[in-house]
């Protein structure tokens, strides 16, 4: 299968500097990673606040390039200028900060934002706007205004922009770090449908590990490291180590791993409520 | 009370004048607010409110809602009408008392003053009122486009004060948390002579603008990661062309213009001081 997107030994630095605003040093933002997602798949990355990820989701969208090594998106190099506005349309990215990414002031507009810049025919960004908010479930909502909207819808409606540039893979960065639960639920369930209908290739940058379980191949960051790869119940079934990279395992994970400890025979990597109480069902 | 500013701000509402081209209401509202200078006698002001109240009721915006716009100029408001009424000096005394006199010409140049105020913020606020910031930002490019020539950044400036009405609210909504914020841990706001007031607002601002500064980054990223570029290469979603109602809209306020004129500098016609 196609690669959609390619890291090799990508190195991000940061200049330091001081007060006069001199360099002083570099800090690693990034060492060393490694990455590989194909077409389709649904990529989770995983990591404690200043491990890096949100730096290597901007590296995906060439909002940064890489001090060292290459980062490929759908087959182009982001550090070559020329394909700057390529990668940008293959690689969608959808921030943390609702307020601060709608440029529209009323929902159809934002949506029509990106197709614009594109030189889209009007008639197709009209055609692609529909189909978005729809996608998003936000058509009822193409003429208000995002200020009135909820942090949940805001986020849809971010989506939907990015959709509207038909991108072949979208990059979540941190979507749901300021939403309450339900708007994180919505939020989650609108990626879900669009990954199943669209086919488009999704990477979820997160710090919460209930988000990642529908995942298939998790990543986990710290200090600019990729420390632990795999799959959700490859991952999951080590929960000593996730709290040691500062990770809220979630409880059930939690509860399944203690009572493996204390001798009860439940497998490793539990992620839901249901399979926890199936396991304990069958002890008897 | 901060969140009460409705100046700037769109009403979504289904009217003939939301509809209308943003062309003809930037063009309509410039003639209006010349207009608003180009007669002499009361019944100048007649036609103009004749006029202004068939707009609001065109618009569908509803006329408490436009009021409420109002008061936020309501003290600049007062001291124009203040300094016009005790400082003109013309024509026959009403009114004195010690340092206070109050004649005729400066009534009437009160009272004349603060209504062409009232109606130039309203006028205007009309405009933003049925006109989306995207819709103000392609009409002012349009219309400004010949400036192009002469290397006027137009694209780049009619991007810029659509984000900035976009972020009104925003803005507003964060004063005001801040503002609260402030307060929670003590600030003291409220009492205190017009130096203090304006030095405890310090403490309001210096957050505001960090956050201010964090945003518009944020913002920028967020435009360049949608492939914004400027304007070259850039297709409209709303493209604008005029229809029939936009020729008629560009005759009718051609029409009240010249009513206007003709009605407040021609036709003699007193009452009282006016």
């Amino acid at each position: 299968m196609k690669k959609m997107v390619q890291t090799d030994d990508l190195i991000f630095e940061y200049a330091k500097r001081d007060e006069e605003g001199n360099v002083i040093g570099s800090y690693r933002a990034i060492d060393q990673v490694n990455l590989e997602v194909e077409e389709g798949q649904f990529i989770a990355v995983l990591g404690h606040n200043g491990s890096g990820k949100s730096t290597l989701a901007k590296h995906l969208n060439a909002i940064l390039v890489p001090t060292e090594g290459t980062v490929w998106v759908d087959g182009t190099n982001t550090s070559d200028p020329n394909e700057l506005w390529n990668v940008r349309q293959s690689a969608g990215m959808v921030f943390q900060n609702p307020d601060n990414q709608i440029i529209g002031t009323v929902v159809e507009e934002d949506v029509g934002f990106g197709p614009e810049n594109l030189g889209v025919p009007t008639d197709e960004i009209w055609q692609r706007v529909e189909d978005s908010l729809k996608a998003v479930g936000m058509i009822s909502y193409r003429h208000h205004s995002p200020n009135k909207l909820s942090g949940g819808q805001k986020q849809r409606v971010a989506i939907a922009g990015v959709i509207a540039m038909k991108p072949r893979c979208i990059v979540l960065d941190e979507p749901t770090a300021m939403l309450d639960p339900n708007g994180r639920k919505e939020v989650l369930r609108t990626v879900e449908e669009l990954r199943k209908k669209e086919k488009v290739t999704v990477i979820l940058i997160t710090h919460y590990m209930e988000e990642v379980i529908d995942a298939d191949k998790v990543f986990v960051m710290d200090h600019g490291h990729v420390v632990m790869e795999g799959t959700p119940r490859e991952i999951f079934s080590q929960v000593d180590t996730l709290k040691k990279y500062r990770l809220d395992v979630p409880q059930v994970t939690i509860l399944a791993d203690e009572l493996k400890k204390r001798g009860l025979d439940i497998p490793a990597g539990i992620l839901r409520k249901e399979e926890l109480v199936e396991a304990i069902c069958r002890l008897k | 009370m901060i969140r009460d500013i409705t100046i700037g701000q769109y009403y979504p509402a289904k009217s003939v004048l939301h509809r209308l081209d943003p062309r003809v209401k930037l063009v309509a509202t410039l003639l209006y607010l010349i207009s608003l200078f180009l007669f002499k006698n009361i019944l100048g002001y007649l036609v103009t409110t004749v006029f202004l109240i068939a707009i609001i009721k065109l618009s569908k915006v509803p006329f408490r809602y436009i009021m409420r716009g109002m008061k936020p100029i309501m003290m600049l408001l007062l001291i124009t009408l203040l300094f016009n009424l005790f400082l003109t000096r013309e024509g026959d005394v009403l009114f004195h008392a010690w340092i206070f006199t109050i004649t005729e010409g400066g009534l009437r140049t009160a009272i004349l003053m603060a209504i062409r105020l009232v109606y130039l913020i309203t006028g205007s606020s009309l405009m933003t009122f049925t006109t989306t910031p995207n819709e103000l930002t392609d009409g002012i490019e349009s219309l400004l486009k010949p400036l192009n020539k002469i290397h006027v950044p137009v694209h780049e400036i009619a991007m810029i004060m659509s984000i900035a009405l976009r972020f009104i609210p925003i803005l507003l909504e964060e004063t005001d948390k801040i503002m609260k914020a402030q307060i929670a841990r003590g600030a003291d706001l409220e009492s205190g002579n017009m130096i203090q007031k304006a030095k405890s607002m310090v403490p309001i601002l210096v957050p505001l603008f960090v956050s201010a500064f964090r945003r518009a980054n944020d913002l920028a990223m967020a435009m360049e990661a949608r492939c914004y570029r400027g304007g070259d290469g850039r297709t409209k979603m709303k493209p604008l062309h005029y229809t029939g109602v936009d020729r008629t809209a560009y005759v009718l306020v051609i029409f009240y213009v010249a009513a206007v004129v003709i009605i407040g500098r021609c036709v003699p016609f007193h009452v009282w001081i006016f």
